[in-house]
């Protein structure tokens, strides 16, 4: 990729970090940096596509230690949790091999596996020795009639942040239109209730928690044309042009997809999370206003209504037991205002929040949520958290995965909300496997038995004493 | 030696493999107070930790020279002297363990020179040592990533001094490969001070990831392990021994640099090995073996007879690095099992002394193809392999990295009696519970009415 596509793929006019310093966007410091790549942030955004042969164009360490690796759920096929790499070799490198071997590599997999699409991520090393990818990929699609789409995420590129917008990009060019939408499936009509299409971007179905939202959206005659990119099938990729609406799930990260969409095929977007009982009625409500279907609003404030008071009441005896227990929540972007929401409808007091991947927007929604006491932190090592757990004196700290450890080691209970996790929170079914999983944590008899010291370590000081 | 296949088609499909460059981070982790730092791209470490992580359920302590588009292209040296000054005034250190990544190995880096450099600008942080080695991950694998680790350790920390040789006496040396477990390095470790001896183990990953509750909350360094001055006293043992076929070049290089006798072992399972392992450190001791071993030694016995019904003539496929394959191989024969499919992510001089036909060099698709030919009963291999075991609709025992889906696995002891008795328990008991009992025939005379057949019948006569 040249260095103005990257420059340009940074510049993201929709994206309120545009407006100052480019803090998702900045240069990494040697020694001291933490998180993923552009080709780690790629196949996060698109693996989930669960019917598609996903091939990592490099040596080993990029496929092999990553694999089979996310929280992510199809609800049928299951390429996507094959692995498949061209595993370069040393010869590879040096001899200039490693486009032939990439181009019989696609041919491998057409032929073992049928995928109805390959998509082929390029990584550092090829992307140095100038492997053309880009026409291998023309190539083999010319010689096999299969789709081939070239991702071209070279790690060093730049971060994860750049690598979901590489892999929007990569849908927009090369996918998106290139297939009309089937007709509604027989039998599926109901009586006064027109069928609006939508998609939603940036939702991964994680431990399959949009299965606790798809329901409703069935119900209230939405549907989901594609689902960028959890659980979803390249042929349904193709027709996301048709949508009437797009819901820009919870991330910031592929926001140039919406932006695009709006301007190729004027399709509206918004912005909005299915975390929560508020936020979750709040999606709703955005679909039917940006639709502009009168009977859908009213039909959707009557299932809002019927939903929320049922979740409220299988809520209520939980409630008493979160009540007022103090939150230090870590998490990037979106995800702190959204899990906010959740959290608050719980009756528990979020006393500090990341910031580090949130836009000014992102702030103002958290203090209007909030008010102005909460302590915004910028930094998230382990000490600055730990620190600010004592400090606000939080009785749980919720982060993603890699921070786990950081509050276990330091006796502290925890929930892990990133993508890594065996759990489900979305939607309003969601709220009760939260809730479960913060008092089965919070309420644990294993803290006690942790901190408490050892029964001989006092004698023990004594007995060093006595005998010099 | 086996017929070695090597790999014949394109794609790597369901890879096997874990990087060199994961392997050798992995050898630094087990120094005290010590921070791997891999030179590539910041995703390189980044997934590196995941890896780390979800297969120790601990946290780990790895950094990254962050390599971008421009450094990438214009040199990234510099990077590598920025990031060993940036660690040090953070973290002030004992050991930065510098490893490269393909990305680096491809640009060209002098990890050497950037090294000397470092030391050239930055004399106040002299007293962090820094190992720097070249493991890119378009060659090896994990195992010989680590293998590397190891011998860039002594190479750099363990003075070449032929004139302290002994000076010791009851210390001895023991490298051990990378797939030994934390439970498996407390076994090495116990059996060698059983003997009244004082093992110095290059290095020691059960000292820091032994997944321990420690009084402070947070290290950002690893939290125990061998310390560099322990190493740097190899040179005054007696003897050293090697655990596992990977590190018999490590161990001669202690040889060669400070005279220092070799004793060579493979994985310490099973009775022959652990024999071996015993009577070497009685002999180096002087003294007997202290009976718990004895003990031992007869429970294993009584463990083979027990399980030699299940395990005898059953036929097995293993995925895994060439020491962990030979060493599970060497077991499961000497139980009368076969190893009917074989697969390394890359060469070893394991696979040499190896006796069985064919050992193919590829990925765990190669392994479902053989295993399925072969008729194989049950699979040994790492937490990938539990998806391949699942389509041959076989068992599967997970061993070696990564084991992502099991609570406790990277702890596990295998070595020694009473490790090897217990796989031969979790062995045997796969291989019974998945046993094919003979089908049940229904004699067309018989008055059972009982029979499918006559079930089937009746209900269809109530249907009329």
């Amino acid at each position: 990729m040249k260095a103005k596509d990257i420059a340009e793929l940074l510049d993201e006019p929709a994206c309120s970090h545009n407006k100052k310093e480019k803090s998702g966007c900045a240069k990494p410091k040697p020694g001291s940096t933490a998180g993923g790549c552009a080709f780690d942030g790629a196949q996060i955004a698109l693996l989930p596509i669960a019917d598609v042969a996903h091939i990592v164009h490099g040596p080993i360490a990029c496929a092999g230690s990553s694999w089979d690796n996310r929280g992510t759920r199809s609800s049928g096929a299951d390429l996507y949790r094959i692995g498949m790499t061209t595993d370069l070799t040393e010869q590879d490198v040096v001899m200039g091999r490693a486009e032939k071997r990439l181009f019989h590599s696609i041919k491998q997999a057409i032929e073992d596996y049928q995928p109805p699409a390959v998509f082929v991520y390029n990584t550092c090393v090829p992307a140095l020795i100038g492997d053309d990818v880009d026409a291998v990929c023309r190539a083999s699609e010319e010689r096999w009639g299969v789709p081939v789409v070239p991702v071209d995420a070279a790690g060093f590129y730049g971060t994860k942040n750049l690598g979901n917008r590489i892999a929007g990009e990569a849908m927009v060019k090369y996918v998106i239109g290139s297939r009309e939408p089937d007709p509604l499936p027989a039998g599926t009509e109901r009586e006064g209730i027109r069928v609006h299409d939508v998609n939603l971007i940036g939702e991964y179905n994680i431990a399959g928690e949009f299965w606790h939202v798809l329901p409703l959206l069935d119900e209230l005659g939405i549907r989901v044309l594609c689902t960028l990119s959890g659980d979803a099938r390249f042929r349904e990729v193709q027709t996301m042009h048709r949508a009437e609406v797009n819901m820009m799930v919870c991330s910031k990260a592929m926001l140039n997809v919406a932006r695009k969409m709006e301007e190729n095929y004027g399709i509206p977007w918004f912005e909005g999370s299915f975390y929560g009982i508020t936020d979750t009625s709040q999606a709703l409500r955005d679909f039917a206003r940006l639709i502009g279907d009168d009977d859908l609003s009213r039909r959707t404030e009557t299932l809002i209504q019927r939903e929320e008071q049922r979740v409220r009441a299988a809520l209520e005896p939980w409630r008493e037991r979160l009540n007022g227990k103090r939150v230090l929540l870590y998490t990037g972007g979106v995800k702190s205002w959204s899990v906010i929401s959740a959290l608050q409808d719980l009756g528990m007091k979020v006393v500090a929040t990341g910031t580090k991947k949130s836009t000014e927007e992102d702030k103002a929604r958290i203090r209007e949520l909030m008010g102005d006491d909460v302590k915004m932190l910028d930094e998230g090592n382990p000490k600055v958290l730990l620190q600010t757990v004592a400090d606000y004196k939080a009785d749980i700290l919720i982060a993603g995965g890699r921070n786990m450890y950081t509050a276990l080691k330091a006796k502290i209970p925890f929930l892990d909300i990133n993508q890594e996790r065996e759990f489900g929170y979305a939607g309003y079914e969601g709220m009760l496997e939260l809730v479960r999983q913060l008092t089965l944590t919070l309420e644990s008899p294993v803290w006690d038995a942790v901190r408490r010291p050892a029964p001989w370590v006092e004698t023990a000081g004594e007995l060093l004493t006595v005998n010099g | 030696m086996p017929e070695i296949i090597k790999r014949k088609k394109p794609l790597s499909v369901s890879p096997l493999k874990t990087s060199q460059t994961v392997g050798g981070a992995l050898a630094f982790l087990g120094i005290a107070r010590s921070m791997p730092l891999m030179h590539g791209s910041q995703g390189c470490t980044a997934f590196a930790k995941v890896f780390f992580v979800r297969h120790f359920r601990e946290p780990v302590p790895l950094q990254t020279t962050a390599m971008d588009q421009v450094s990438s292209v214009m040199g990234a040296d510099g990077n590598i002297v920025e990031a060993l000054k940036t660690i040090c005034e953070k973290s002030n250190p004992s050991l930065i363990g510098l490893v490269t990544t393909g990305l680096a190995e491809t640009q060209g880096a002098d990890i050497k020179r950037a090294t000397w450099e470092f030391r050239e600008k930055f004399p106040e942080y002299d007293k962090t040592a820094v190992v720097a080695v070249n493991t890119p991950d378009f060659s090896g694998s994990f195992e010989s990533g680590f293998a590397l680790a190891v011998k860039g350790i002594i190479d750099t920390l363990v003075p070449d001094d032929k004139s302290r040789k002994g000076l010791r006496q009851r210390q001895v040396n023991v490298l051990c490969g990378a797939n030994l477990t934390p439970g498996d390095l407390e076994f090495v470790a116990e059996s060698i001070e059983s003997f009244g001896l004082r093992p110095l183990m290059i290095p020691d990953l059960s000292g820091s990831l032994d997944g321990h509750l420690d009084e402070s909350p947070f290290n950002p360094l690893t939290a125990g392990g061998t310390s560099v001055d322990d190493v740097a006293t190899a040179c005054e043992s007696i003897a050293t021994l090697a655990v596992g076929e990977s590190l018999f070049s490590s161990a001669e290089l202690l040889r060669k640099n400070c005279d220092i006798p070799v004793f060579r072992f493979g994985h310490l399972m099973g009775l022959d090995e652990v024999d071996d392992w015993f009577s070497t450190l009685a002999n180096l001791s002087d003294n007997p073996v202290p009976e718990r071993w004895r003990r031992q030694r007869k429970q294993l016995q009584d463990a083979m007879l027990d399980t030699h019904f299940m395990l005898g003539q059953s036929r097995i496929a293993i995925a895994a690095d060439p020491d962990m394959l030979s060493g599970f191989h060497r077991l499961l024969t000497g139980m009368g099992a076969e190893t009917v499919a074989a697969v390394v992510p890359a060469k070893g001089i394991a696979l040499e002394s190896l006796d069985v036909e064919q050992v193919h060099i590829g990925d765990l698709e190669d392994l479902e193809k053989v295993a399925r030919e072969k008729g194989a009963q049950l699979v040994l291999g790492n937490s990938h392999a539990v998806a391949s075991a699942q389509r041959l609709g076989v068992p599967i025992l997970r061993i070696g990295f990564p084991q992502y889906d099991l609570v406790g696995g990277f702890q596990r002891c295998w070595f020694g009696y009473r490790g090897t008795s217990q796989a031969l328990f979790d062995l045997a008991n796969l291989v019974m519970a998945h046993h094919q009992e003979t089908q049940p025939y229904h004699s067309i005379y018989a008055q059972k009415q009982d029979s499918p057949q006559y079930i089937e019948n009746r209900q269809q006569q109530w249907r009329h």
